[in-house]
């Protein structure tokens, strides 16, 4: 018995996305794939992004003509072996029901929405999905952005297991206190996090400044942790792009908020004109400007990193990885020198800051590789 | 986030400031409705009900019920605003603006400037405009034009719940004179309105669509015709780039020129009658600062230069819609091909 027809269909990314547009395929009808390679462009209304094969194939029918529209779930492909009968491609397209994408109480029941707990009297929202017997993953965004910014990544990563995106202090949904702002401050209503949540030991994923208070977090309650994921960390070195941190906390008009946003990636045209929007938005609330200033003096102090965890990481003894963007134009890929010869580093070719989102099917699959060993 | 009316969204402006700030007081007409008279305690609110329960929480010293006098509202409004309040006067109808004009355009808009930089009106007038309810020819206009050509004046044309409600709260913010102006047909529209407060700064336009073939400026109910003309016009392959300026005055200058830059051809919706309005202000700016980047006539899409009718029908007609918007960028995409 041949292995079955399966349909590549519509992913969702992010809490907002309802359909998304095949700007472009990148392999032909007909093309035999390996894992990770590189199947074809989806635009939402927010973000484009690549769409990586999750196994090996061949690319048998291609179902969405480039420049369609197909709600989540929709057909995009019929993958399969390469001696599939035409009569069965055919069969499965026919028999393929979309998933009811409907009325928006079915949709708002089947998407998962961030929920908001209470530590020590301020409100943290977070994202979960998944479940399973997998030890559970929890991401740490960066400065400046929220638990949205793993949405290529957490569905990914929630095969079988409990996924958790937190909003930091003065981030996305979760309260503008932020007292000092400092790592303390920060690491200390993670670990909260951890314990009004309980998930047991977690796989800790931190970005920038994630990475930064993983490190923090993994240095004073190694009992929470099992592994590290670095991505870009702030913490192994003195350099920082203060035009983009300053830019970031001060710009309130969208063609600023344009150009610090650009800074963070490899390719500017990712930076989407919904992209901004939903970052002007949000700094646009009251309070937030104040906690980022806060959060970005206490950090990055006259255009320098403050914390140094170089020795923090050096002496932790658990599992770390690091991954880094080539381009990254926001913490110098250079930094990761600073980390033991031990530790795996992982350097990612046309990625800058964001490579969760840049590279993301490789980023996922780093992660994976790491947490299931 | 929940989904809030353009009602919603500017009573929780209202409420969330004057929360924030005593300052803040609401003045006007029926605006809690007969407080202190035969009509009850919050019987109204507002012609059209955004200020309702408003007196119930901040009194009566904050939420003044007037007289039907706008020249006493507005007056007292900007003497106010002078003297260290910060009031939200509503003119019901933006189309009483003459009988108050003499103290908004000639008193409030001047302060400033004529007690040499020390005095600040932090005014806000809200008030009603558009056709459409067959309110006929004095209860139907849209004089934004009028207000936005009065230097020391701020004028804000909002079209969805999220911008009205940030824009109010910064027009609340402001030192200056700011007339906040509400489509009477638009207060039930819905979108995503966060629950906290947050301020859209003036001067910056939202860009509502992406487009590399005609640049299309809307304002208020015109930016959902446009964007309505805009999917018809993606079917036949024409992208339309729909820019919403949001506030008149400051006029978000750049991100028209730079569209149209792009672009080459300009559509300007609006539903103000054409002489000396907001799109022959817009054509002037494009054919000023843009002319070589042109590719086609600049085209307006207004209401003809006449009064409102009453008769619906003929209103229909007066009131640009969809398919008078894509014939013009129709028009100007053909142009020269």
């Amino acid at each position: 018995m041949s292995m079955p027809l399966t349909g590549i269909t519509m992913p969702k990314w992010g809490l907002t996305m309802t359909e998304g547009k095949v700007v472009q395929w990148l392999r032909p009808a007909g093309a035999a794939f390996a894992p990770g390679d590189e199947l074809l462009e989806i635009e939402t209304s927010k973000i484009t992004n690549v769409l990586e094969a999750e196994a090996s194939g061949t690319l048998l029918r291609v179902v969405a003509p480039e420049g369609s529209t197909l709600p989540i779930g929709g057909l995009l492909a019929v993958i399969g072996p390469a001696d599939a009968p035409v009569a069965e491609v055919e069969k499965f397209v026919a028999g393929f029901v979309l998933p009811e994408p409907a009325d928006a109480t079915s949709e708002a029941a089947a998407a998962p929405a961030p929920s908001v707990v209470e530590v020590g009297g301020s409100r943290l929202r977070y994202l979960e999905i998944g479940s399973g017997d997998g030890a559970p993953v929890l991401l740490l965004h960066g400065f400046g952005a929220d638990l949205n910014g793993w949405m290529f990544n957490q569905p990914a990563l929630a095969e079988g297991r409990r996924v958790l995106a937190l909003d930091l202090p003065g981030h996305g949904g979760s309260s503008r206190e932020v007292g000092a702002g400092d790592g303390a401050v920060l690491s200390q209503a993670v670990e909260g996090f951890l314990a009004a949540l309980d998930p047991g030991p977690v796989h800790l994923v931190g970005h920038s400044m994630g990475g930064a208070i993983a490190v923090l977090l993994a240095a004073r309650r190694p009992d929470l942790v099992r592994t590290l994921t670095l991505i870009a960390p702030a913490g192994l070195g003195p350099e920082i792009n203060a035009a983009f941190i300053d830019g970031f906390v001060r710009a309130s008009r969208r063609k600023d908020a344009v150009e610090v946003l650009q800074m963070l990636v490899h390719d500017p045209a990712m930076v989407s004109r919904t992209m901004v929007e939903d970052v002007l938005r949000f700094k646009r609330l009251d309070g937030v400007t104040a906690a980022l200033d806060t959060v970005a003096r206490a950090w990055f102090a006259g255009g320098r990193q403050t914390l140094d965890l170089t020795a923090a990481v050096a002496g932790l003894a658990l599992p770390v990885q690091v991954i880094w963007g080539r381009d990254d134009r926001i913490i110098p890929v250079a930094h990761a020198d600073a980390v033991a010869p031990a530790v795996p580093v992982h350097v990612l070719e046309a990625a800058g800051h964001l490579p969760h989102m840049e590279k993301s099917g490789e980023v996922n699959r780093l992660i994976r590789r790491f947490i299931d060993l | 986030m929940t989904v809030k009316t353009i009602r919603q969204a500017l009573h929780e402006a209202l409420e969330q400031e004057m929360r924030r700030d005593p300052r803040v007081v609401v003045i006007g007409e029926d605006v809690a409705g007969g407080a202190g008279t035969g009509g009850g305690v919050d019987a109204a609110g507002g012609v059209l009900g955004v200020t309702k329960g408003l007196i119930k929480e901040f009194g009566a010293a904050r939420v003044i019920d007037t007289p039907i006098t706008e020249s006493a509202i507005m007056g007292a409004a900007a003497g106010a605003a002078m003297t260290g309040l910060r009031p939200v006067a509503e003119l019901m109808f933006s189309d009483f603006l003459g009988v108050c004009f003499d103290q908004i355009f000639n008193q409030a808009a001047k302060f400033r400037y004529m007690f040499g930089g020390k005095a600040r009106t932090p005014l806000v007038i809200r008030t009603m405009i558009g056709a459409g309810r067959s309110a006929a020819a004095q209860h139907s206009q849209s004089p934004y034009g009028i207000f936005t050509s009065v230097p020391g004046l701020k004028v804000v044309v909002p079209s969805n719940a999220y911008d009205a409600k940030g824009l109010l709260i910064q027009a609340i913010r402001d030192d200056d004179p700011v007339i906040f102006c509400e489509h009477k047909l638009m207060y039930d529209l819905k979108t995503e309105v966060p629950d906290e407060a947050y301020v859209i700064p003036f001067g910056e336009a939202n860009v509502v669509r992406d487009g590399d073939d005609v640049t299309v400026v809307a304002l208020a109910r015109m930016v959902h015709y446009a964007a309505e003309a805009a999917e018809t016009l993606a079917a036949e392959g024409i992208e339309c780039e729909i820019i919403d300026p949001r506030t008149t005055s400051p006029l978000d200058e750049d991100t028209i020129l730079e569209s149209v830059e792009r672009t080459g051809r300009l559509v300007v919706v609006d539903e103000a009658t054409p002489r000396c309005s907001m799109a022959t202000d817009i054509a002037a700016l494009v054919a000023d600062r843009a002319f070589q980047f042109l590719k086609a006539p600049v085209r307006r899409v207004t209401a003809p230069h006449t009064p409102v009718p009453f008769a619906p029908s003929l209103e229909k007609l007066y009131i640009p819609d969809p398919d008078r918007i894509a014939a013009a960028v129709r028009a100007v995409y053909g142009y020269g091909r």
